[in-house]
């Protein structure tokens, strides 16, 4: 593939040995810094810079922590592509500590967090995946003898960002739902309102993450949030508004479709490569980026097509 | 005599904790502990049982469809709902994607590195890694500069001094015994597996809507109708054919090749007693036509499997965290949560104990590959073969870490293959073949009572409905990882990974390897293993199960 006259030399050798080194198209790389680009509404004069962020510089601190989750945000996060999930985690971000995917286990697991918080305090992100039980002393949610709140007030302070990854810590989700026990809370109420950025969803789509992430690299700044504080980039219109089928005779608002009330950029990004999406597999939108959905009624209308 | 504990176990779905009493070099006694407590159950009651499976669904994350199609099934056994053929087939697509997925990841991603030591491939001679590639399986055509590459990129990565995920691992471990090379290879696939997973996972994609928790599921069918077209269902295929042939150029023969280097395992982490639900419905009738019978093994016995009566189960909470009478079967569960911390001779477990005519049962793959082959199925029959003879080793050997690690690759490999037929069985949309609830077949009942067997991937799995109002009014799950995971019973007798871990040596205390190894042969997934019942219902289910 020939050289791309946006880029200059210097930025072209780098591109060229990633390319090289990940055995990766170069037209897949250029596709996906075009497809980020698009998600976070910036000008095809941005490709240059994403390209570069992409390429270059120093790898961010991760620390990712897990509390009362089902882990599908994480494995949401595996699916992520160009980056491929492993070049996202051997050269775009330093992922400290995540239980799923760390060699250590126990003791060595924890000295891995302390250390983590340590040496990056003030200068890493913290991911937080799952609400946290707040009932019983939070005797409901124990890791290495410490309570999930413990631990969340241990670490997430000293981040530099917290980013609520999934529905269940950026609004408690399920745990949270109606007849839950636990009294389980989002993180940011947990917290007594630290600063964070959410990304609802469940799960919540990797390509957000992996925008949110570029955003920082490319601006060393967070994008704008609304008052719910989720980027207005992925949670800036609703479903419905965005939704190929609008208009048709193929609208599924009559079957209980909740993208008129729901702020998600899914019909654009998609999941999994933009293989699919709930309405393109003919289901409709159950509102799952939105804060207390599990407790807005049915998910289908079943008196219609999907009744009995 | 010390006690070594593993609090968090990493590279599982879910929070775990296992405490072993380690005497002259080898664990004694070992007590399995789940510290999260999420309370599912109660969160379902009083909702439209055809919405349980959304919740349900979220039990587990890593299991994604698993729990949701169980949930379905259980309200569809309710009506006595026949699903179209159509439906039924994408199911098996659904279910089989899963397997895959779920087998892949276990075994490189969170298997691997208790086999692999990521610091001894960094002296690996890529020419040299290219001969073991062929050793493990001489189809592989890659070159000594694809290895070169996959050095540099680790090498690179640990220069950097940002060492993330791998950082405190045990490397150096007197356990890890492979050659550099050899580390070098499985390091490469470790990335290749990460790539292909993600592959595996468009398969949902297609037809469930996304990956994880797919969407189509709906009581009496499958939603897809418009996007049910030839190319999908082309789509559908390349992805299953690409997947099989990761399964037969990497997975099954790594897995091979790994266990014949570690083929002390075939004396770790015993089993004894195994039970399969079955799963893979090939025609409506069940469970007469599952393509993966459902049987009970008892003491090894592989040629005598039993017949298997969902009312044999009883669930056992003395040393679990909730007051209450000690045992009783789940269609009478009701379970009040008494944390009263962590005491390892009392309570100290949020799953129960689980059991079958009173006996703690191994389920997951070992269980379904050895229930088949003692009923004969000739595919996997035709695998374990291959694999013993490849390892030199004979039936009995199964039954052990070894064996269950064996399995998971051999059943992905049966599965793959069907999969490539069953792929090709579904039909486009018409008016005659849609995938969607049949109205005319079938309505809603008012109140009613049901279960749903399956197997998921790590296991057999049961969900019990009761409704009335069309408001659920008790839900029961019976999962994998508390049959596997649970503590202790009413009798002292512990739960099958606490009983298996007896006798694993442990050749420094501080760094537990062998331990984490049976573990992980297991494949922890804790999130669904936890529940409980609103102690204020006590309805009983009345449902004659197979």
């Amino acid at each position: 593939m020939g050289k791309d006259d946006r880029f200059d030399d210097k930025l072209e050798e780098k591109i060229d040995e990633l390319v090289e080194r990940k055995g990766i198209s170069r037209r897949n790389f250029l596709k996906f810094c075009g497809a980020i680009a698009v998600t976070l509404g910036l000008e095809a004069s941005y490709l240059p810079k994403i390209a570069e962020a992409l390429v270059s510089g120093p790898r961010p601190p991760f620390i990712w922590l897990q509390f009362a989750e089902c882990t599908g945000c994480t494995e949401a996060f595996l699916r992520s592509s160009s980056p491929l999930i492993d070049d996202l985690l051997l050269n775009k971000i330093s992922l400290e500590y995540h239980e799923t995917i760390m060699a250590p286990a126990g003791a060595a697991a924890t000295k891995s967090l302390d250390e983590a918080v340590a040496k990056h305090a003030g200068k890493f992100f913290v991911v937080v995946e799952g609400s946290i039980p707040l009932a019983n002393n939070g005797n409901y949610g124990l890791i290495g003898g410490k309570t999930m709140l413990q631990i969340a007030q241990e670490v997430c302070p000293q981040a530099k960002m917290m980013i609520s990854l999934g529905t269940c810590a950026a609004f408690g989700g399920l745990p949270a739902a109606a007849g839950g026990l636990t009294e389980a809370e989002c993180v940011h109420g947990a917290l007594n309102g630290l600063p964070t950025i959410k990304l609802p969803g469940c799960p919540p789509n990797p390509v957000n993450f992996a925008a949110l992430i570029v955003n920082y690299l490319l601006f060393n700044d967070f994008p704008a949030v609304d008052k719910l504080y989720r980027p207005t980039f992925a949670y800036g219109t609703t479903v419905h508004d965005l939704c190929e089928r609008r208009g048709t005779s193929w609208c599924m608002q009559g079957f209980g479709c909740k993208g008129p009330t729901t702020y998600h950029n899914c019909p654009t990004v998609k999941y999994n490569d933009k293989t699919s999406w709930c309405v393109q597999a003919d289901c409709p939108c159950k509102g799952c980026a939105q804060p207390d959905f599990w407790d807005k009624g049915s998910f289908f209308n079943y008196s219609g097509r999907y009744g009995a | 005599m010390a006690r070594v504990v593993l609090d968090p176990v990493t590279r599982i779905e879910g929070h775990l904790r296992i405490e072993t009493e380690v005497s002259n070099g080898k664990v004694a006694s070992a007590w399995s502990t789940s510290p999260l407590f999420r309370g599912i159950e109660p969160i379902l009651k009083d909702r439209d049982p055809r919405d349980a499976w959304m919740i349900t669904q979220r039990l587990c994350g890593v299991c994604t469809y698993v729990h949701g199609v169980t949930s379905i099934r259980s309200v569809e056994n309710s009506l006595q709902i026949t699903i179209p053929e159509n439906a039924r087939i994408i199911r098996n697509l659904l279910m089989g994607a899963q397997f895959i997925h779920d087998h892949l990841v276990n075994f490189y991603q969170l298997h691997l590195l208790d086999w692999v030591d990521v610091v001894s491939a960094l002296s690996a001679d890529p020419a040299k890694a290219v001969t073991v590639d062929n050793q493990i399986n001489s189809a592989r055509t890659r070159t000594t500069s694809y290895f070169t590459a996959i050095k540099q990129q680790l090498a690179a990565f640990a220069n950097s001094g940002q060492l993330g995920p791998f950082n405190n691992g045990y490397w150096g471990h007197p356990a890890y015994i492979l050659t550099p090379e050899e580390n070098l290879v499985f390091m490469a696939n470790y990335l290749e597996a990460l790539k292909a997973q993600k592959e595996v996972a468009h398969m949902h994609a297609i037809y469930g809507g996304k990956n994880p928790h797919p969407q189509t599921m709906i009581v009496g069918g499958i939603t897809l109708n418009k996007d049910l077209t030839s190319s999908r269902i082309t789509e559908f295929r390349n992805h299953v054919t690409a997947a099989q042939s990761f399964v037969n150029t990497y997975y099954l023969p790594d897995t091979t090749y790994l266990l014949g280097r570690y083929k002390d395992y075939v004396n770790y982490g015993p089993a004894e007693n195994l039970m399969s639900f079955g799963e893979f419905p090939l025609s409506s009738s069940e469970p007469s036509s599952l393509f993966f019978p459902r049987g009970a093994i008892f003491n090894r016995a592989t040629s005598s499997v039993q017949t298997v009566d969902v009312n044999n189960i009883s669930e056992h909470i003395t040393h679990s965290w909730y007051a209450g009478s000690s045992s009783r079967n789940p269609a009478q569960g009701e379970t009040v949560p008494n944390y009263s911390g962590l005491d390892t001779a009392g309570q100290y477990s949020w799953i129960k104990a689980p059991r079958y005519q009173g006996q703690p049962m191994e389920v997951g793959p070992l269980a379904r590959v050895m229930v088949n082959y003692g009923k004969g199925h000739a595919a996997t029959r035709t695998q374990v073969s291959a694999f013993l003879q490849k390892l030199g080793l004979s039936l009995p050997a199964m039954y052990s870490s070894l064996g269950r690690t064996a399995a998971r690759a051999i059943e992905t490999k049966v599965i793959a293959d069907a999969m490539v037929s069953w792929a090709g069985q579904v039909t486009a949309t018409t008016p005659s073949t849609s995938a969607m609830p049949n109205r005319k077949t079938f309505s809603m009942a008012s109140s009613g009572s049901g279960v749903g067997l399956n197997e998921a991937p790590r296991g057999a799995l049961g969900h019990w409905v009761n409704y009335s109002d069309q408001k659920i009014t008790n839900y029961q799950m019976v999962v994998p990882s508390t049959w596997n995971f649970g503590p202790r019973d009413g009798n002292n007798v512990p739960g099958p990974v606490e009983g298996s871990l007896t006798g694993v040596p442990v050749a420094d205390e501080a760094r537990p390897l062998e331990v984490l190894r049976v573990i992980h042969s297991f494949n922890p997934c804790i999130a669904c293993a936890v529940h409980v019942f609103d102690p204020n219902r006590k309805s009983t289910f009345e449902v004659s199960a197979q």
